[in-house]
């Protein structure tokens, strides 16, 4: 699967599992203020990635993450390196 | 002492989603009982139910306010939200008040089940994923109102079996009578689910009159062969008269009566004792005597066992003067721990339209019912005072007295 569908893929489970305008993401655009994330959301922002992408997080693994593209750039290498095993 | 007084009502049930629709489902007798293929396909030995579709709360409530309702919360928040519009409180007043929430509910087996099988599954708990802990308490519902509506004052749930809701009215009664709160959210709520009910259904408790489902609840008639399970949620505003006048609520009834008991004896089998007690408690809180009381709203569920217990009860009680009853559970299934909440709305609606809704398929009574007044097609009646029986596993009794206020129609 090519980086591009890949997010695309990112970017659909996100709006339709925290219910945010389309429009609203954006690489550079901050992934904790533009989904509305609380403590609690982590959580489910680990569990749509499992269900979605089929491999696990930590919580603590977002603790870097400011935007969407550090999320995309934190997911992506994990995807392909599923797709090789 | 202060007097405590109805100020709204709401329902979510098989026979209506609201006030009109259930008021016009007792009037005609309209049973909501269906057959679930589910439940037969999940080994249930009865697949009757009362049929409760699930709201769709998007768009009403945020993401996180709906990941955290199981279904019977998200019946409740629909009641509630209608029993507020009618008590006209809106969100900033309840912001700016003390107000408090108890709420009757004594399961949430769907979330827990399918948290379970998903921690078997993936063998990681986080998966479960947020909404899940909120979900699967046995408070879940007042842990949510209370969170939804910014509830300030009393918050807990009780847990009483099939008199759950009833408690939850009397106790409410009790915080207000008392000057402990001004106004309290009260009610009850039941799932409906096919996971809910499978342990239940076990103890053969159920009708197998799967044929004609909504001939199969036959409170007090000779041939009824057990309950159906039912749900929903039912909430009613009480709050103290003195500040209900203050701000101009409309007053759809005053509880005037709490009586409760504990029969001492089996886990499952009724006694005549206990609710006689709880009766002769409530008449003697409300300083009535048994020729007082215009209607009876019976607990009898359709057991044969439950149904002659009460019946002998009420007789016990009342057999000299002879009221009005019923049980609205031959149109609406036994709805269980909402089932003492919901019961109060019913009669309350009849109350205020005056009415008494039918004992739908009472054809034949047995020896104990044929001492009791039961109404078997909807009667005109004005109904001044009347009473709501509610009766649990372990012997929990309730009985609750509401008295109509001045030239109140609904």
């Amino acid at each position: 699967m090519k980086n591009t569908e890949i997010i695309e893929k990112i970017n659909e489970f996100l709006i339709e599992e925290f219910e945010v305008e389309p429009a609203k993401i954006l690489p550079g655009a901050n992934l904790k203020d533009t989904l509305e994330l609380d403590s609690l959301d982590y959580i489910d922002l680990v569990v749509v990635i499992e269900s979605n992408l089929g491999f696990k997080v930590k919580p603590e693994d977002f603790q870097g993450i400011i935007s969407f593209q550090d999320f995309y750039d934190y997911v992506l290498p994990r995807v392909h390196s599923k797709a090789l095993v | 002492m202060q007097r405590v007084v109805i100020t709204g009502m709401g329902i979510y049930s098989c026979i209506g989603k609201n006030l009109t629709e259930v008021r016009d489902s007792l009037f005609q007798g309209r049973s909501g009982i269906v057959l679930d293929p589910v439940r037969k396909a999940f080994g249930y030995r009865s697949g009757l139910t009362g049929f409760v579709e699930r709201p769709n709360l998007k768009g009403l409530l945020d993401r996180r306010a709906r990941i955290t309702l199981p279904e019977q919360g998200e019946f409740a928040y629909i009641a509630t939200v209608e029993a507020l519009k009618q008590a006209a409180i809106d969100p900033d007043w309840l912001d700016q008040h003390i107000f408090g929430v108890l709420y009757g509910n004594d399961s949430s087996a769907k979330p827990v089940i399918e948290a379970i099988d998903i921690m078997r599954e993936k063998k990681d708990t986080m998966l479960v994923g947020s909404g899940s802990v909120f979900q699967t308490m046995n408070s879940t519902v007042t842990m949510n109102l209370a969170t939804i509506f910014k509830l300030k004052g009393v918050n807990f749930t009780i847990s009483a079996a099939c008199a759950s809701g009833s408690h939850a009215i009397g106790l409410g009664y009790h915080f207000i009578k008392t000057g402990l709160q001004e106004g309290i959210i009260c009610g009850g709520a039941q799932e409906t689910g096919h996971y809910s009910m499978g342990n239940f259904d076990a103890l053969s408790a159920f009708s197998t009159h799967e044929l004609e489902p909504t001939r199969a609840s036959r409170p007090f008639d000779r041939n009824r062969d057990g309950l159906i399970p039912s749900g929903g949620a039912a909430t009613v505003i009480l709050e103290s008269l003195e500040a209900a006048l203050k701000r101009g609520a409309p007053i759809l009834g005053e509880v005037i009566g709490y009586g409760f008991s504990s029969n001492g004896a089996h886990i499952s089998n009724p006694t005549v004792e206990g609710p006689v007690r709880a009766l002769h408690m409530a008449l003697q809180d409300a300083g009535l005597t048994a020729a007082d009381v215009d209607y009876i709203n019976a607990h009898a569920t359709s057991t044969p066992a439950g149904d002659t217990s009460e019946a002998k009860a009420i007789h016990e009680v009342f057999g000299s003067v002879k009221p009005f009853v019923s049980s609205t559970k031959s149109m609406t299934g036994h709805e269980c721990w909402m089932a003492g909440a919901s019961e109060i709305v019913y009669s309350t609606l009849m109350m205020g339209n005056s009415f008494i809704a039918p004992n739908i398929n009472f054809e034949n009574p047995d020896e104990d019912s044929a001492k009791l007044n039961i109404v078997k097609t909807s009667i005109e009646k004005d109904i001044n005072v009347f009473l709501s029986n509610s009766f649990g596993f372990g012997g929990t009794n309730s009985s609750l007295i509401v008295r109509k206020w001045k030239n109140l129609r609904l």
